[in-house]
């Protein structure tokens, strides 16, 4: 075995994190701390926020809001071909119908993955992300990487997830320009025909909801 | 702007690296900054001077730094321009008595009607009969403005098909700079992946867009 090898679990064998690899050094991030720090203690000062208020959004982003209400919405429309219909048609309205509304979702379409068609969306100018059915967005898509290659080379990215598409499937790629946000509905997999909606839920994956990846069947 | 934001088509930046089991936030500091842009930055400006903000920060600095040190840079700079804080404010942390007045804080119980309630960009007012149909065949201005525009480099000069018509939006090239929300219709546009990147691309594949009115042309010869 080489000497590269030697430091058993290093850095080098844990997987990639990008936000790792671009993240400040310790003395840079306490120099941000600081900074948000005065930052926050200056707009409470004048007025403009509260710190209790402030509390309050992040735990509702990090604790109510993320990708099980996009995968309730998949399973419904998945199981209740009216609800399916309504969901293609007006997506916000059919999201709206389960409770899922609000900022960064209030003009929403849902595209159908079938078997000849591959959706994916992007945002290649900033970061937007349809956040009632999906929570916030996770780093890689508002990294440069994913931003600025889905749209030149759709199937290499999809590579990077590790779905390989056949040639004969049309790929279909939304650049989120406008405050029109995307989702997608991917394909029921084979071999969940006797499943609940419950379960169905539990099998949706935020990143098919993206288009990155499809939704696997339930198979051990 | 022909900033460095505007990424679509760029081959130099690697696979993408999703990471395992990932955190909303990253740090206590990323909870601070979307928090305060969230609640904070709509009584400064508009998103779209927010988002604007970001494209005006330093390219290498933009591309080095995470993303909520992006927000972090708008929200500090929109403090700085609208006169809210000072230079010397955001130095010592301390504030001073001048300093533009606020319209006053949410409680936390509004919360829920904030992310909830949303902010649509919808609008019954403004240009509401579309220029154009679907199936229409269009070309994308070769337009450089160099102020906030959703036009991106990569579809300038291209000829696409009208697929939707979404309705009438704010425009945010106007929205941006104190110009007023200037609402128009906006289209979702489909390119052909050949159009775009020539024929290379696979001729079954295609980029949808949502392109305002004024973006786009009848295609020659149409």
């Amino acid at each position: 075995m080489s000497s590269d090898h030697s430091h058993g679990n290093s850095a080098h064998d844990a997987p990639p994190n990008p936000y790792l690899e671009k993240q400040a050094s310790p003395e840079q991030t306490e120099v941000l701390e600081k900074r948000v720090q005065a930052l926050e203690s200056l707009l409470v000062a004048k007025g403009l926020v509260t710190s209790e208020t402030l509390d309050k959004l992040v735990e509702t982003y990090e604790n109510d809001l993320g990708p099980t209400n996009g995968a309730k919405v998949i399973a419904k429309a998945w199981v209740d071909p009216a609800y399916k219909e309504r969901l293609l048609k007006d997506a916000t309205a059919a999201i709206g119908e389960l409770g899922f509304s609000g900022l960064q979702g209030e003009h929403m379409v849902v595209v159908e993955n079938t078997p000849d068609t591959h959706n994916m969306v992007v945002c290649t100018l900033c970061s937007c992300y349809p956040w009632p059915v999906l929570g916030l967005p996770p780093a890689w898509f508002k990294d440069a990487a994913y931003r600025s290659r889905s749209v030149v080379d759709p199937r290499g990215v999809l590579r990077d997830f590790g779905l390989e598409l056949d040639k004969s499937t049309a790929v279909k790629v939304w650049d989120s320009s406008a405050e029109i946000r995307y989702m997608v509905l991917p394909e029921r997999p084979a071999g969940t025909e006797g499943m609940s909606e419950e379960e169905l839920t539990a099998l949706v994956s935020r990143d098919s909801m993206i288009g990155v990846t499809k939704v696997g069947s339930p198979t051990a | 702007m022909n900033g460095v934001h505007d990424m679509g088509g760029m081959t130099c930046y690697g696979p993408v690296k999703p990471e395992k089991n990932e955190p909303v936030f990253h740090a206590e500091w990323e909870r601070r900054v979307f928090a305060m842009t969230m609640l904070g930055m709509g009584q400064l400006d508009t998103l779209d001077g927010f988002r604007h903000a970001i494209e005006r920060m330093d390219p290498a600095h933009y591309l080095s730094s995470t993303y909520y040190e992006h927000w972090l840079a708008a929200l500090e700079a929109l403090a700085l321009e609208k006169g809210f804080l000072t230079k010397e404010e955001l130095a010592t942390g301390t504030a001073a008595e001048t300093g533009q007045k606020a319209e006053g804080a949410l409680p936390p119980e509004a919360v829920p009607a904030v992310v909830h309630g949303g902010a649509p960009t919808n609008r019954e007012t403004g240009r509401l009969t579309p220029r154009f149909k679907e199936g229409d065949t269009v070309q994308a201005r070769n337009l450089n403005p160099t102020g906030h525009t959703r036009l991106p480099r990569y579809v300038r000069g291209k000829n696409g098909v009208i697929d939707q018509i979404h309705g009438t939006f704010v425009y945010p090239d106007t929205n941006a700079h104190g110009q007023g929300e200037q609402p128009q219709p906006l289209y979702s546009v489909c390119f052909t992946a050949q159009e775009l990147w020539g024929l290379d691309a696979a001729a079954t594949d295609n980029l949808y867009i949502d392109l305002w009115e004024d973006y786009l042309d009848p295609a020659q010869g149409e």
